[in-house]
């Protein structure tokens, strides 16, 4: 996180440069999970352990280049009355097929994951993203603005991810960190622990950018 | 994706751009299905190989020794090979040790938990009379508590040598499987419960309870039909 607050003068010359600005906006400054406040289903729901956080925004990004690929190709074509049907046709099919893609790699991850996956053709952040802007933007921009959004939505996961794991299991992504003596806060597997991560991590980011506001 | 067919006919009034809509929809709407058949294809083998070498692992983890599994069903009167179909009712795993004799057999059972159904699977060895595995499959019991049944040892050596011996009528077992207090099980039946899960403890319980009461007696008149196999289903 210190990264990005660091380089505020390497940031300002990036941001200058159009495409730079499509992607690095997603990762930060409209960072869809902690500034956007999309999507909150998954990012409460299966970011008990890291590697079910990582799994699901990888998943995710997946799903919002592909979708973000087609329909800003096929944004000439679709009708504007039957547009957003369009959309939800075509972010269902990659869903499916991501669906599909995590069971051949591992029916272990498939299970942890549950109808979660399925449950990205709701994610707001997805729709959004396509009728704001994949709609209205060339494909290229489309991509960088997917990029920027799907790995921006991953590092928010993976941050609650790993605070919850760490915490509730002692271990960051299966790997155990403390002594047997360490005892879990089992809350923070918990659902309620999800809400308590959140939150801290809301007030952190808002007040880092508060913090670079001011400077 | 039929459904999106149905939306031309009310939007009469513009012929034009109802008809581009019709076509813009079925078109995304073919291409998808088509993306998705492709996906399916290719995926189907690969899932069902991952499906059965989740099953094979936990069949050789409920059933100690074990190398190579058959499957078979019960069609009413005796056990059928599966031949790699999949069971109608209740599947019976069949280990048998390197050498080819019978280890035990592997079922499935499901009881339900404090959050929704649990998935277990057993072995029984008739040699022994009784239960020598358990391993959960799937359930979704809350994390600490409930989800002791999958890791507290105390539990699990319950399932070391359950007894399920079958009684002399040879239908019917001469002692169901009981739940028993934390720390109060008196005999080899009985099951030693987790205080703190006391409900998830209990689900499993009653649901080996029931299903051994079912199968444990038909498996153990037909233990010897069971013909050695040195080659696994696959």
């Amino acid at each position: 996180m210190n990264k990005h607050t660091d380089k505020p003068g390497f940031f300002a010359a990036l941001e200058d440069s159009p495409s730079a600005d499509t992607f690095l906006r997603g990762l930060w400054k409209d960072n869809p999970v902690f500034v956007q406040v999309l999507g909150m289903c998954p990012v409460l729901a299966v970011t008990n352990t890291a590697e079910n956080a990582l799994a699901m925004g990888l998943a995710t990004a997946f799903v919002l280049l592909m979708s973000n690929v087609l329909v800003s190709s096929l944004r000439h074509f679709i009708p504007k009355q039957v547009r957003i049907a369009s959309y939800i046709l075509i972010i269902a099919t990659f869903v499916t097929i991501t669906d599909y893609a995590i069971m051949a790699i591992s029916v272990e991850l498939h299970k942890s994951l549950g109808a979660f996956i399925s449950l990205i053709v709701v994610n707001c952040l997805i729709l959004s993203r396509a009728e704001a802007f994949a709609s209205k933007n060339t494909i290229g921009n489309s991509v960088l603005d997917a990029l920027g959004m799907g790995i921006g939505f991953t590092f928010a996961l993976l941050c609650l991810g790993v605070v919850r794991e760490v915490l509730g299991n002692g271990s960051v992504f299966g790997f155990g960190l403390f002594p047997d003596t360490f005892q879990e806060w089992i809350v923070m597997i918990l659902p309620a622990g999800g809400f308590f991560t959140l939150a801290i991590w809301l007030l952190l980011f808002n007040i880092l950018k508060q913090k670079r506001a001011t400077t | 994706m039929r459904e999106t067919m149905t939306i031309a006919p009310e939007q009469k009034t513009a012929t034009g751009s109802s008809s581009k809509m019709l076509f813009a929809m079925v078109g995304i709407g073919l291409m998808c299905a088509l993306l998705i058949v492709l996906t399916y294809e290719g995926t189907k083998p690969i899932i069902a190989k991952n499906k059965a070498e989740a099953l094979e692992q936990a069949i050789f983890k409920v059933l100690p020794g074990t190398v190579t599994t058959a499957g078979y069903y019960w069609d009413g009167n005796a056990f059928s090979p599966l031949n790699g179909m999949e069971a109608e009712g209740q599947p019976v795993y069949a280990g048998f040790s390197e050498s080819g004799t019978l280890n035990g057999f592997a079922l499935p059972a499901v009881g339900l938990g404090y959050a929704g159904e649990i998935r277990v699977l057993y072995g029984y060895d008739p040699a022994q009379e009784a239960i020598v595995g358990f391993y959960v499959l799937e359930s979704k019991e809350t994390p600490g508590l409930g989800d002791k049944i999958e890791k507290d040892p105390v539990f699990l050596a319950n399932f070391e040598a359950l007894s399920v011996a079958v009684g002399t009528d040879g239908n019917s077992l001469k002692n169901k499987i009981r739940y028993a207090k934390s720390g109060e099980k008196q005999n080899a039946w009985e099951v030693d419960g987790i205080t703190g899960a006391t409900i998830s403890s209990e689900a499993v319980t009653e649901a080996l309870s029931t299903s051994t009461a079912e199968w444990v007696p038909k498996l153990y008149g037909a233990k010897d039909q069971f013909e050695p196999q040195t080659q696994s289903h696959e």
